[in-house]
């Protein structure tokens, strides 16, 4: 029998709407949901099937069986692993106190209740991956808007012009987002695309700027001069939202763009050029801020930089500008009940909140636990229980994270997939694949918010679970079950929906509830009160930074060049992979198995490396290396060599990716330390690697 | 006359090659066939913003397929619209098609022994549906083209 379900994709964190199409327990077809996205999906979302056809997953609860990261396993029944979990956390709890166990997850619509979890077992560490990734861009925002970086969304298809400061979308892949920028270009809108190389994004671009790596905020600064020179900004809007508007001028006034344009090695007529753009289409302007900032010392400084960009232009609140999301308050309607268990008053392990108090205190900051493992100061840190967060493929130098994770008692791995650090963790929890599982209704902020829902299409093949029934399950066993006040999803789904009105019957039929028809804006005058800064005003000189001793308006440093024989290492992304989630798919694997060494053509050629050549990649001390292919391009800056995240795994139960290309955070030895004190976030590309070419090149022909 | 044809509109491909992955999903084809393709040409710069072209390729359904009349059990039929197909019942896999064929077009499926190539999604069609490419291409580049015969 057919049968037809709603839900959302899970191949990727972007989480798209889709329709899934089943017979007999297997999948026939898949597509975006039509009403949302027009039936289109990715390559990865059409791969979900082969993901669980793939039996190079954890098939059940398995425990180690053998030394952490040894590859031994013992397969054993969910019970036997609850039991396990929950007797080595009393223990844990009675010996150390509940707060020496963190619990980190890949974020989500659905973390409330891991984190309610942490928190109702006492402790207060939880935390997630955002410490590579958004915290920069995040605590950017913070700092001058008073709202963290979902504080908008960005009406890019009204948009006349989007400027992305490396920021390779058709390769991080949001599909709605996509949509809307192709829809914008089709328009005749603008794309300005800026970055070390030229990416699928930049293809696209009506103006390219190649710039040196690590001086994005240099042109950033030399863009806020030129166009207040020109006077392209709404002062209106200054006037009346704005703070150290003054400051500003004065600030930049030493960054011209003739500076800029040497500093980032771009035309100085190109920025001009670029600023008489700009004056065309303001305030339908949109700067990007940037997702994944976790890159250069100055990256917390350069997301600033775009923020403030946005706030001369006056588009908060525009069509075709950056828009506060609305929720179900902003529609007349009733929000869902949700599990959110406040956090115990105990200090964070990471320090953030008392040490740190310019941060976030919601998910902390993933890396800083690792200091306080090691000096056990305020207390020590014995558990880890990882829900689908991969910290020796997010974090640089694993190795070096391997010492600090073997100080703890218990390592628990919950995921789809053999992570890196599930294969060194004490017990791995298979979750259920997205198609196999049921999670709580979520609620879609934005111009017209919804509630959304991802619904099983499928029974689950392996023996596993999906989350919720493991923190239920984990909860009754640690006497936290009246926390979790359900015992099925439909129970759970009901409780949520108890307020609101609406029943499940409700998704039935678009697989979303619509809080509105209607695009909901606030009055552009009427502003006041959504800027959560101390002042109520967007900060442009931030009290909060002022107070934790850091300048609001940074001096510009140039960047270190590589040293002669070394580059610049960045990554990215490929739009047929999700990081290492997906580099052992069957099908996404053949589609990529490897990554290469993106080379700049002349320096490889002073390497006496070719297109093709093996290379060997090493890092700055020397200790590793990895050997890999080299593409060598003309648009890749000569500073920086270039690869995809995701690869050189080491999970022999992964036969297809196992050592296929190399990883980035394997050649980012001693930068745990190497962290953006004011915007959190790990600086990832301040990391120079060794190329050579490899003597595993073949020497010898044996014929002819 | 060939009834249809696949268009890819170039100025929204992104090279995501997520077509490719929604035809070997929609045939539950494992690791090998590959029934579409998308290829870029070397960047060059235009107005100082280096470009490249994305193009599709899957069958072209010729109007006199090289690859039907080699076929020794007639498992390669051409429909009234044009389509070209295998009749998976009668193929016999021994690959005489993809010699035949310009293109290599036609290709061996190691589950079942036998060929396989782009067939526009004809149980689709036939269903008053689009290809599986078209339908879930990633930026809506893809457009199925149904021809009309200008009277
Ligand atoms: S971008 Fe692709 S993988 Fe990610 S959620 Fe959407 S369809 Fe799924
Ligand atoms: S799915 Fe669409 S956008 Fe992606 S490569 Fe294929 S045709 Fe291009
Ligand atoms: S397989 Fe080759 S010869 Fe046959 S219809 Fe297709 S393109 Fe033409
Ligand atoms: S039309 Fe169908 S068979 Fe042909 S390439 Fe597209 S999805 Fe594959």
């Amino acid at each position: 029998m057919t049968k037809s379900v709603y839900s959302i994709c899970g191949m990727c964190t972007v989480r798209c709407p889709i329709r899934v199409e089943t017979e007999n327990n297997k999948v026939t077809w898949i597509e975006g949901n039509q009403h949302l996205i027009g039936g289109a999906l990715c390559a990865k979302g059409s791969a979900g099937p082969a993901m669980i056809a793939d039996k190079e997953r954890p098939q059940q609860p398995l425990i180690r069986d053998g030394a952490r990261g040894s590859g031994r396993w013992k397969p054993v029944s969910w019970p036997t692993a609850y039991d396990y979990i929950a007797d080595k956390l009393k223990k844990i709890k009675s010996e150390y106190g509940p707060e020496s166990v963190v619990l980190s997850s890949r974020g989500g619509p659905w973390q409330g209740m891991y984190k309610s979890f942490i928190h109702a077992f006492g402790s207060p560490n939880y935390t997630n991956h955002d410490s590579t990734c958004g915290r920069n861009t995040h605590h950017s925002s913070l700092s001058l808007n008073g709202v963290g970086r979902k504080g908008f969304v960005y009406d890019i298809k009204n948009a006349k012009h989007l400027v992305l400061f490396g920021r390779n979308m058709f390769s991080s892949l949001r599909i709605a987002e996509n949509l809307q920028t192709l829809d914008m270009l089709d328009n005749g809108g603008k794309l300005t695309y800026v970055d070390v190389r030229q990416t699928i994004t930049g293809l696209k671009s009506t103006r390219f700027f190649q710039v040196r790596p690590g001086t994005d905020y240099a042109l950033a600064l030399g863009m806020i001069h030129e166009i207040i020179r020109r006077e392209a900004y709404d002062s209106d809007f200054i006037d009346r939202y704005v703070t150290g508007f003054d400051e500003l001028c004065y600030f930049v006034e030493q960054y011209t763009p003739a500076w800029a344009a040497k500093e980032c090695g771009v035309r100085e007529k190109a920025i001009k050029n670029f600023v008489d753009e700009v004056l065309e289409d303001m305030p339908k302007v949109i700067f990007h801020p940037g997702w994944n900032l976790s890159r250069y010392k100055d990256s917390f400084y350069a997301a600033r930089a775009l923020h403030i960009l946005n706030i001369l232009m006056g588009n908060i609140e525009q069509k075709g500008g950056l828009i506060i999301p609305k929720g179900p308050g902003d529609c007349g309607k009733k929000g869902i009940n949700a599990i959110d268990i406040p956090k115990p008053d105990i200090k964070r392990g990471d320090g953030v909140g008392w040490k740190y108090k310019h941060f976030d205190k919601g998910p902390g900051l993933g890396h800083l636990f690792f200091p306080t493992m090691e000096s056990e100061d305020p207390y020590p840190i014995k558990a880890w229980i990882s829900m689908r967060n991969d910290p020796f493929s997010c974090m640089p130098d694993p190795k070096r994270q391997e010492q600090y994770f073997d100080k703890c008692d218990l390592l628990v791995s919950i995921d789809v997939h053999y992570s890196e650090f599930g294969w060194f963790s004490d017990i791995i929890l298979p979750e259920c694949t997205y198609l196999e599982r049921d999670n709580g209704i979520c609620v879609q902020k934005g111009p017209k918010p919804r509630f959304g829902r991802r619904q099983k299409a499928l029974e689950p093949e392996n023996d596993s679970k999906p989350s919720w029934e493991i923190f239920k399950n984990l909860a009754d066993r640690l006497g936290m079950e009246d926390y979790f006040p359900f015992n099925s999803i439909e129970e759970y789904w009901k409780w949520q929906l108890e307020p609101t009105g609406y029943s499940v019957k409700d998704f039935e039929e678009k697989g979303f509830i619509s809080l509105s028809d209607e695009v909901v804006m606030y009055d552009p005058e009427k502003l006041d009160g959504q800027f959560n800064t101390p002042s109520g005003k967007i900060e442009i000189l931030s009290q909060k930074l002022d107070k934790a001793g850091l300048p609001s308006l940074k001096e510009y440093v140039s960047p270190l060049r590589p040293p002669k024989g070394m580059f610049r290492l960045v990554y990215g992304r490929s739009a047929v992979h999700t990081h290492g989630h997906t580099v052992n798919n069957p099908l996404l694997n053949e589609l990529m198995p490897k990554n290469s060494l993106w080379i700049n053509v002349k320096a490889a050629n002073k390497l006496g490396i070719v297109h093709g050549d093996l290379v060997d990649v090493t890092s700055e001390d020397e200790s590793y290396t990895g050997t890999v292919e080299a593409n060598v391009v003309d648009y890749i800056h000569s500073e920086a060599v270039y690869m995809v995240h995701g690869f050189g795994r080491e999970i022999s139960r992964q036969t297809r990716c196992l050592h296929a290309g190399i990883s980035d955070q394997k050649l980012m030895v001693n930068k745990l330390d190497d962290w953006d004190q004011a915007g959190g976030a790990i600086n990832l590309c301040e990391v120079f690697v060794i190329v050579r070419r490899s003597v595993r090149n073949p020497k010898r022909r044996v014929e002819l | 006359m060939n009834k249809y044809m696949i268009y890819l509109n170039g100025k929204r491909c992104i090279g995501c090659h997520g077509c490719e992955v929604h035809c070997k999903a929609n045939k539950n084809l494992p690791v090998g066939p590959q029934l579409c393709e998308i290829d870029h040409s070397v960047m060059v710069k235009i107005k100082s913003v280096p470009k490249t072209e994305f193009t599709f390729r899957s069958c072209y359904h010729c109007e006199e397929p090289f690859c039907a009349p080699i076929c020794p059990t007639n498992a390669m039929i051409k429909r009234e619209d044009g389509i070209v197909y295998i009749d998976q019942e009668k193929c016999i896999g021994c690959m005489a098609c993809a010699g035949a064929c310009p293109w290599t077009i036609p290709q061996l499926n190691p589950e079942t022994g036998k060929a396989v190539k782009c067939d526009y999604c004809m149980d689709r069609v036939d269903a008053g549906l689009r290809p599986a490419c078209v339908t879930k291409c990633t930026t809506h580049a893809l457009k199925f083209v149904i021809m009309q015969e200008v009277v």
